[in-house]
């Protein structure tokens, strides 16, 4: 079964907000081998009892199949949702991106952001961080542009999903 | 009701509110609150073991032979890290726990104070469920969630790690009702349109096979009868896994016996040829499936399982239905019945069957002077099984011989160590079972290698007056390692001889038990009958033939049609991808 093709799935799992329960689905997935690509973990609720965690992983689908039925097994898992097979929704990653330099590529480099709708957030005499965001595909797209441009480092949130429309998931 | 008591007192509280009667465990520094409140009550009764990895597996036994659930109650750190073996044995094989471990004080919990150790940290990934407790006033609500979790579902152990302070601050505590749980709602009925379609695929196969497991075990009593009502009315053969022995009576005409790698040759072949499985609570495990790619190729496949992780792990399957095994088969039934299905003409299919049968694949030679131990278990066997006796096992050759040559007639008398394979598992098991029925005749078929490896726990049986058999198969060898070592690795037999065995008979008089040798075929009925009317704990050491090889066998890697028969089929060293495989 692990000789398919490997698919990228966004999952979101809502879970008690209590001690050890980030520890519980990390471990699960270390455990048993699976992936993460990235993972995102806030507190989602106004009694701030139920957190949302949003995992990118990837694997062949029966590999994704054990994945949920695995998650939605543990004790403190309220529901565990496939968004990629859920249907639309909007999958969006923020990044500070740190870059450096002087000149015409210091002017390069706040051109580009704009056209990308990045902001600065930190300016130096020579340096600038702006906040990117939107799909992981265009926060790459951002940062490859900005090593030409004098990149120095990154932070990058990893990936929040939720599904389009009124319903909740 | 109303009042405050300590923690320590609402712990026995709660454990007197939920119908314990026994614990196992051991005292230490970060307990002694809840030991002190032990003391001052008669209601519970509480076991002294030896080392803490006893204490779960007793509580093990206890479970599995009595269908309740087995509690433990150790001490921080060390009495933690002991217990792990057993809290991993207990999750593999879904047997109901609830450990209670001490834990230093709460504001001293990060500083690597004295005994201390991360007790939910390191059991997180072995347990079903853990706690950190941090009030007082959540103890006793945390102690019946607990309880409900490791019973329900497919059931597992469940560990609640209690500070000190937690244990001696005041709170008050009220029995609850009914327990439900936010999250956590296993599911017991199965989709009736699942089992509709099954009932219809069952009705309509030409070759249907049953594949039960330790699920039926675990659902109860009433498992094992429903499954004898739908192995009559489909008239399919039946096959168990290790762990589900005894659902069905060993001597059924329609059960082929166990499956699997030491599983015999006419149910493995069944399980390959069949073109219907029906498996009921059982996870397709390596030791039972051999090679995937070659496991059952013709088949439709049905699994039933409360745990819907253990659907389409390892093998794809065309039907699934998540419940209770014994809920669904009840549902099966009359929906079977309903239809109007009747037994189908299998007439072909059995014929095959008896074909493979004839190979008798358990089948021995006893001849000369050295006992065979197949002929050891299988003579222990037809001398008690008129008391219906418990047997519990270690890990190894024996275990595998005493699956194939001890017949079992119902669930709940069985209890080995499955899926974690941990050799010193038997005689705390045994003691376990013996607490939960003292009348009972309860043996640990062992190896002279596995019962080193809780020997202390002869000290435990003899404090309460338990009278425990042990019955040693003694070849002088970690048998099943050398039997791969003779297979696959050129018999360079690395360290698996028994050097320096102890003297066994002196060993059991050094405890206050009673200690019998069989030497060989001659006296083997005169030790078992010795044995049997001892009143106290006996242990036999019982001296087999030294190099006998637990047959038949599917090497690793292979297909269930390429099983071993008998020592004249060895195939030549296996090849590297098999040697890897465990």
């Amino acid at each position: 079964m692990k000789h398919l093709p490997s698919e990228r799935h966004t999952l979101s799992i809502l879970v008690d907000n209590e001690a050890g329960v980030l520890a519980r689905i990390v471990g699960l997935f270390s455990a048993r081998g699976y992936n993460i690509e990235s993972l995102t973990v806030a507190d989602v609720s106004d009694d701030h009892a139920v957190s949302r965690i949003t995992v990118v992983t990837n694997g062949p689908p029966p590999v994704i199949d054990q994945i949920m039925a695995q998650l939605d097994r543990l004790v403190p898992v309220h529901r565990v949702v496939d968004l990629t097979d859920w249907g639309p929704h909007v999958e969006r990653e923020m990044a500070l991106v740190k870059v450096a330099g002087a000149g015409e590529k210091r002017v390069e480099a706040l051109r580009l952001a704009d056209i990308f709708r990045a902001r600065p957030v930190d300016t130096s005499i020579n340096s600038f961080v702006f906040e990117v965001s939107g799909s992981s595909e265009k926060v790459n797209q951002f940062i490859t542009l900005m090593r030409e441009v004098g990149l120095v480092e990154v932070a990058r949130t990893g990936v929040v999903a939720i599904a389009r429309g009124a319903e909740a998931v | 009701m109303g009042t405050e008591q300590t923690g320590a007192e609402i712990v026995v509280q709660a454990l007197t509110d939920l119908g314990v009667e026994v614990v196992f465990g051991y005292p230490g520094g970060a307990v002694l609150p809840i030991y002190d409140a032990l003391f001052q009550q008669n209601r519970i009764r509480h076991i002294l073991v030896r080392h803490e990895q006893a204490a779960v597996h007793a509580a093990e036994g206890y479970a599995r032979a009595s269908g309740k659930v087995g509690v433990v109650l150790v001490t921080s750190g060390p009495g933690a890290t002991n217990a792990v073996t057993g809290i991993t044995d207990a999750l593999m094989d879904s047997i109901p726990l609830v450990v209670l471990t001490g834990q230093v004080p709460t504001h001293l919990i990060g500083t690597d104070a004295f005994q201390e150790c991360d007790t939910v940290g390191i059991t997180r990934h072995c347990s079903k469920h853990n706690y950190l407790v941090k009030e007082t006033a959540k103890l006793g609500p945390v102690l019946h969630e607990a309880f409900y979790i490791a019973r329900s579902g497919r059931p597992g152990p469940v560990v609640i790690d209690i500070p000190k302070d937690v244990q001696i601050m005041k709170a008050r505590y009220d029995k609850p009702g009914v327990i439900s749980h936010k999250t956590y709602k296993p599911q017991v009925k199965g989709d009736l349109a699942a089992i509709e379609a099954a009932v219809d695929m069952l009705a309509a196969a030409e070759r249907p096979i049953l594949y039960t497991g330790g699920g039926i075990i675990n659902s109860g009593p009433v498992a094992s009868q429903l499954l004898r009502e739908l192995a009559k009315v489909t008239g399919a053969p039946v096959t168990s896994t290790l762990m589900g022995l005894g659902a069905l009576p060993d001597d059924h005409p329609q059960f082929l016996g166990m499956l699997g790698m030491h599983g015999s040759y006419e149910a493995n072949m069944a399980m390959n040829k069949c073109d219907l499985m029906l498996c009921l609570g059982a996870r397709f495990d390596d030791r039972v499936t051999g090679r995937l790619d070659a496991f059952s190729p013709g088949s439709r496949k049905i699994h039933v399982d409360i745990d819907r992780s253990s659907f389409n792990k390892t093998v794809r399957v065309d039907l699934t239905i998540q419940g209770d095994v014994g809920s669904v088969m009840e549902d099966m039934l009359k929906v079977w019945r309903a239809r109007g299905h009747k037994t189908t003409d299998q007439k072909a299919w059995w014929g095959q069957i008896a074909g493979w049968r004839s190979r008798n694949s358990f089948g021995f030679e006893q001849k000369g002077e050295s006992l065979l131990p197949q002929k050891a278990i299988q003579r222990l066997y037809e001398m008690t099984k008129a008391k219906k006796p418990i047997i519990s096992t270690e890990v190894g050759q024996h275990q595998m011989w005493a699956a194939q040559h001890f017949g079992f007639h119902d669930p709940n008398k069985w209890l080995t160590s499955g899926g974690l394979g941990t050799m010193g598992y038997g005689l705390p098991a045994a003691i376990g079972a013996q607490l939960a029925f003292p009348g009972a005749l309860v043996i640990d078929i062992a190896g002279e290698a596995s019962i080193q490896m809780n020997i202390q726990e002869l000290g435990t049986a003899m404090q309460y007056r338990l009278p425990v058999k042990i019955f040693i198969i003694n070849n002088e060898y970690m048998g099943m390692v050398r039997q791969w070592q003779e297979l696959n690795h050129g018999g360079r037999y690395s360290e698996s001889y028994s050097d320096s065995l102890p003297d066994f008979v002196k060993l059991a008089e050094a405890y206050g038990w009673k200690g019998i040798v069989i030497e060989g075929p001659h006296d083997l009925d005169a030790g078992i009958q010795a044995m049997m009317d001892h009143p106290g704990p006996v242990v036999v050491d019982c001296r087999v033939a030294k190099l006998a090889n637990c047959f038949p066998m599917i090497p690793s890697g292979a297909a269930h049609t390429d099983m071993i028969l008998s020592a004249a089929d060895e195939v030549g060293p296996a090849d590297d991808d098999a040697k890897a495989l465990v």
